[in-house]
């Protein structure tokens, strides 16, 4: 599935939810599940530290796509980071680097990715499309 | 509780009526910042509408009447902090300017290789890293007053500490994430005893408990005005005379100046050697209308009434299982922070605030105290003059809530 297509079935998803509280919950929820990170990438290299909760963030490169594994110390954190590695993670450089991502705005979350550097998650973001451009220029 | 007209009191903070995610706004984050008093607020609008022109420097009309409301501000601080003279107020941006203008220039003066610079375990960034810059500079030493557990100071240790090579002390009256009062008398007695001036960060301080600077003997107090109903932008700086004639100019620039030629420069005296430039103004007139509110109502009547809210919200929260109160000295005043369980706090804020309830949550600034507690924040609630208990129970069941949902 393209990242556009999953964007959107993310954001008709979440069209169920009838209050803030179903939302959370569900984010939460995936929040709870397995880490999403191999312990090993729980290093200060890979750290990206938000003023409150950090998140942890892993690149492979495999058959040209880029997959993502991260994590987080903050399970509202953990939720939206596992939401963005369905979202980006297993496709090529150029898409990940050219993507917009309007589901965060448009599941109302879009106050997660303010830069008032509470959470890492923005900055997760930034360095998530920083590998795939980096990824991009070196196999050019 | 007290004759405290608290409902009439919340009438005057016009923002206290807000709705937020369609519930009505509990504003718990007061160590961050306060609300403003319509009159405070009126008197930024009237500045600008009627009063409005640089300060010191003209002749005309309104830079006569906008000097005047300047300064009455600093006539009311002198009364509000009891200083022995108004020119041992100095307006600054903040306290971390303040801080920072005393790590400055007093470091400058006094401060040489090999000294010494005392700050505690529980300081806010604003009072670690001006004086970190210093002894790096300096070639000093920065040496830190533990703390116990409870998050009191260990007076042992602080004596102990003391010696001829340390040049000044510099501790928090109150702990902006503990809560913490700490003996400032004692303190400052002990670090007198052998010549060793203080300075006090009293941001936590100045609007829950009455300071009286000549009491204290303190050498220097900071604090700002957003923390006490004034508007952002204004702080001050209360200093001794002795110390503030013998440091050097902390900026340059005018108002600071007696006479100026490319061959030497002569400076101003106190209070404007240290205030260069045009200052926040409009801040600084509006702040005597924050300092007439608190007046108005009298601080001891507020803390008296701030101090049994506290106490409730403690044993409210108490009451939910797995939470821990992180600051639990004997003398605490206005802030209660907590963790609970392993959860994160960040967590339980965002919960928090989907149900209008409006906290601190994460390091407050002070990484090292939350690196001495092990925890990666706490959620804070801060009290002020216009929380209800109502509000508190709010907060309670709104901690419930984000447990249950959380857990």
């Amino acid at each position: 599935m393209s990242i556009n297509a999953l964007q959107d079935e993310l954001i008709e998803d979440f069209s169920f939810f009838e209050d803030w509280m179903a939302k959370y919950e569900y984010i939460i929820q995936l929040g709870k599940e397995l880490p999403l990170i191999d312990e090993i990438y729980k290093e200060p290299q890979y750290l990206i530290k938000g003023c409150q909760s950090q998140v942890w963030l892993h690149a492979d490169y495999v058959d040209n796509k880029v997959v993502f594994t991260a994590d987080s110390d903050a399970i509202i954190t953990k939720g939206l980071v596992s939401l963005m590695v369905r979202v980006l993670s297993n496709h090529t450089p150029e898409e990940i680097a050219n993507t917009d991502l309007y589901f965060i705005d448009q599941i109302g979350l879009k106050e997660h990715l303010s830069p008032t550097r509470a959470n890492g998650l923005l900055s997760m973001v930034k360095q998530m499309k920083m590998y795939a451009i980096a990824l991009q220029s070196k196999n050019k | 509780m007290t004759h405290y007209d608290i409902y009439s009191i919340r009438n005057d903070f016009p923002i206290l009526k807000s709705v937020v995610n369609g519930k009505p706004l509990v504003y718990l984050d007061n160590g961050a910042s306060t609300q403003k008093p319509q009159l405070v607020i009126d008197a930024i609008n009237h500045y600008y509408n009627s009063q409005n022109s640089n300060v010191h420097r003209g002749v005309h009309y309104l830079s006569q009447i906008a000097t005047d409301a300047y300064e009455v501000t600093r006539r009311k601080l002198k009364s509000f902090i009891n200083s022995k003279e108004e020119y041992e107020i100095i307006l600054t941006k903040g306290t971390t300017d303040s801080i920072n203008l005393v790590a400055s220039s007093f470091g400058n003066a006094f401060i040489n290789e090999g000294d010494e610079v005392l700050i505690s375990a529980m300081e806010h960034h604003s009072n670690i890293v001006p004086w970190q810059m210093l002894c790096e500079s300096k070639k000093a030493t920065l040496k830190v007053i533990p703390i116990n557990d409870a998050g009191e100071l260990d007076m042992d240790a602080y004596s102990k500490l003391l010696n001829e090579r340390v040049k000044i002390v510099s501790i928090t009256y109150v702990s902006n994430t503990l809560g913490t009062i700490n003996p400032v008398k004692d303190i400052i007695r002990l670090a007198h005893a052998q010549n060793i001036p203080v300075l006090l960060d009293a941001a936590q301080a100045i609007q829950h408990i009455p300071i009286d600077v000549q009491a204290l003997d303190v050498d220097f107090l900071a604090f700002s005005g957003h923390k006490m109903y004034g508007p952002t932008g204004v702080g001050i700086l209360y200093g001794k005379e002795k110390w503030l004639n013998a440091m050097p100019p902390y900026q340059g620039g005018g108002d600071m100046i007696k006479d100026v030629s490319f061959e030497k420069t002569t400076y101003n005296d106190l209070p404007f050697k240290f205030e260069a430039g045009t200052p926040n103004i409009e801040a600084g007139v509006a702040l005597s209308f924050a300092i007439d509110y608190i007046n108005s109502i009298g601080l001891d009547k507020i803390a008296q009434y701030e101090h049994e809210l506290l106490d409730y919200a403690t044993d409210e929260l108490l009451d939910i299982n797995g939470l821990r109160i992180i600051g639990t000295a004997k003398e605490k005043s206005s802030v209660v922070s907590f963790v609970v369980g392993e959860i994160h706090p960040y967590d339980v804020g965002v919960i928090l605030d989907k149900l209008g309830i409006a906290v601190r949550t994460g390091h407050h600034c002070t990484q090292p105290l939350m690196a001495l507690y092990g925890i990666p924040g706490t959620v804070r609630a801060s009290i002020g003059l216009y929380n209800t208990k109502e509000e508190i129970d709010t907060l309670v069941k709104g901690v419930k809530k984000a447990v249950s949902m959380l857990s």
